[in-house]
């Protein structure tokens, strides 16, 4: 924005970054409508069922439809919630959600704000979803939404731990706290296998199941567990607020798999350095590569069991959090030693 | 950034600022005090952005916002405190508030004035390296000169989290405990076993 502002003067650059926005909601929200019809067809495709198939050709449009379904019932709040802060809480996580998205780099240059602390800024909005959960649990004035509000309360401070140290052991190879540089830091020679995938490989499996913690996805739903707590926090609510919800929710994961694709996946470079795949713009490969880390997370929903909450809360601290620390000490030391370490 | 722009974006983080920290104070139910103090230290983010201190600025967010006040949050909605009760003697106690108020007040005015005035003060401000992010310049002094200083303060936290937990840890007896190596260990053999039922007959 800087730049613009040098070379088109303050009220044009303010008018194209606010039409930048503009042009990455609107494609944010289309890819989140069609993300989540592939997650309900994906669920319904490994237990032999068909999925939405009605509305539009192989139900396409089913999102669209269960937007206007939203959108045209009637909000109802309960007699005894706290207003403000019940209206509140769907329009923090969605609007958090949605912040995420400006510094996410999709291509060479093509970030709305491509700041010096990135990866922060996305782990500091990412930290703040937990308080669309606990005020809409605590304003619904109920004993279901209680308890998922404290249950996603714990959870999510736990596994932002582990996503903590998994983020500082890619920096560390990175010497960057901007996203772009840490796309750019994965380009080598070998295409694909000098992603960060491979040399930080538990790395990688420990920070996808913690994105999966994080965002609340099966096994780790125990904030909205159906079969325990109803629907969690969301119980009292309906028609707009849920929606907003729901949006926040797939938006976050969505985010999360973005981020997953630009720490060890390579962004938007092609898999392999060569002719063909030079040819395809790097937007694609980044949606390409988000839509498989996607998919990966809507298996697990398709097969996994849910964990209990015990259960999961060892795994955050008695496993994740040790190996993900040791990994830090590990990493660091191989750099220093071995004088890979960037900027030296 | 256009300077009046800058400044107009520093009122309006101050103004709304200092408008939560007396919202804050002034709310009736404890979780809005809760909620303001959480606007109050995103404002204060926002200052440290204009400052250009980015990365004060994000971890004043992760660190407080993310994860200090969630903790508030949740302390504050489990505890059954009728807080009402305790904002009783909130008139008689006030002439005392404000003294202590205006007293911290006017200590801060004293040390921003002396550093504004005084040339010895100003003299001492180290120059800025500009050339490196401020990440990069808070790392190479918090690792080296402040070495003793930063293990000291995780040594006070670490102590301070031990403490926490002995407080708090409790060995029940009669409590079933799953022993997950167990678990694992367990093999095919010592899991199951397979017979043959001959037909009509039963085990």
């Amino acid at each position: 924005m800087a730049n613009d502002i040098a070379s088109y003067g303050w009220a044009l650059a303010l008018g194209i970054t606010v039409l930048k926005c503009l042009l990455l909601l609107v494609a944010l929200l289309v890819f989140v409508a069609f993300i989540l019809l592939a997650d309900r067809k994906i669920w319904a495709a490994v237990q032999l069922r068909r999925g939405p198939n009605v509305v539009g050709p192989f139900g396409l449009f089913q999102s669209f439809a269960d937007l206007l379904k939203f959108i045209l019932k009637e909000p109802t709040i309960p007699a005894g919630a706290n207003k403000g802060v019940f209206l509140l809480a769907p329009l923090v996580t969605a609007t958090l959600a949605l912040a995420a998205w400006a510094v996410v780099p999709v291509m060479d240059g093509w970030a709305i704000a491509n700041i010096n602390v990135g990866v922060l800024y996305i782990f500091a909005i990412s930290s703040l979803g937990v308080y669309g959960v606990i005020m809409g649990g605590w304003a619904s004035n109920s004993k279901y939404p209680f308890l998922g509000a404290l249950r996603s309360a714990a959870q999510m401070v736990s596994y932002e731990v582990s996503i903590g140290f998994v983020v500082i052991t890619v920096l560390l190879c990175v010497g960057s706290l901007n996203l772009s540089d840490v796309v750019k830091a994965q380009q080598g020679s070998y295409g694909l296998f000098s992603w960060f995938w491979l040399p930080l490989f538990p790395m990688f499996v420990i920070f996808f199941i913690s994105a999966l913690a994080e965002t609340n996805r099966p096994p780790f739903d125990l904030v909205e567990a159906e079969s325990e707590l109803v629907a969690g926090f969301m119980v009292e609510y309906g028609s707009t607020p849920y929606m907003m919800f729901m949006l926040g929710e797939y938006v976050a994961i969505v985010t999360m798999c973005a981020l997953t694709t630009i720490l060890f996946l390579g962004g938007w470079l092609p898999p392999f350095d060569v002719a063909p795949f030079t040819w395809v713009p790097g937007v694609v490969w980044f949606v390409l590569k988000t839509c498989f880390v996607f998919f990966m997370i809507s298996m697990v929903k398709a097969f996994v069991p849910r964990y209990r909450y015990d259960q999961l809360m060892r795994l955050g601290w008695k496993v994740f959090l040790p190996i993900s620390l040791f990994m830090v000490v590990a990493v660091a030391g191989v750099l220093q030693f071995t004088g890979w370490a960037p900027g030296h | 950034m256009d300077m009046s722009v800058a400044q107009a974006f520093f009122y309006l983080f101050s103004a709304v600022m200092i408008g939560s920290a007396i919202m804050v104070i002034v709310a009736r139910n404890p979780v809005h005090s809760v909620l303001f103090l959480i606007l109050a230290f995103v404002n204060a983010a926002g200052l440290f952005l204009l400052m250009g201190a980015e990365f004060l600025a994000m971890i004043l967010i992760v660190v407080y916002v993310g994860a200090v006040a969630v903790l508030f949050l949740f302390v504050v909605m489990m505890l059954d405190v009728d807080f009402a009760e305790l904002k009783q003697g909130f008139a008689k106690h006030l002439p005392l508030g404000i003294i202590l108020g205006l007293i911290l007040f006017v200590e801060l005015a004293m040390v921003i004035g002396t550093y504004l005035v005084s040339t010895d003060a100003t003299r001492t401000t180290p120059q800025l390296d500009t050339s490196v992010s401020n990440t990069e310049a808070l790392g190479r002094v918090l690792y080296t000169d402040y070495v003793y200083y930063f293990q000291t303060a995780g040594l006070v936290l670490l102590v301070a989290m031990i403490g926490a937990i002995v407080l708090t840890l409790h060995h029940r007896t009669n409590v079933k405990r799953q022993n997950i190596a167990a678990q694992v260990a367990r093999t095919k053999e010592t899991a199951m076993e397979v017979r043959k039922v001959a037909p009509g007959q039963g085990l």
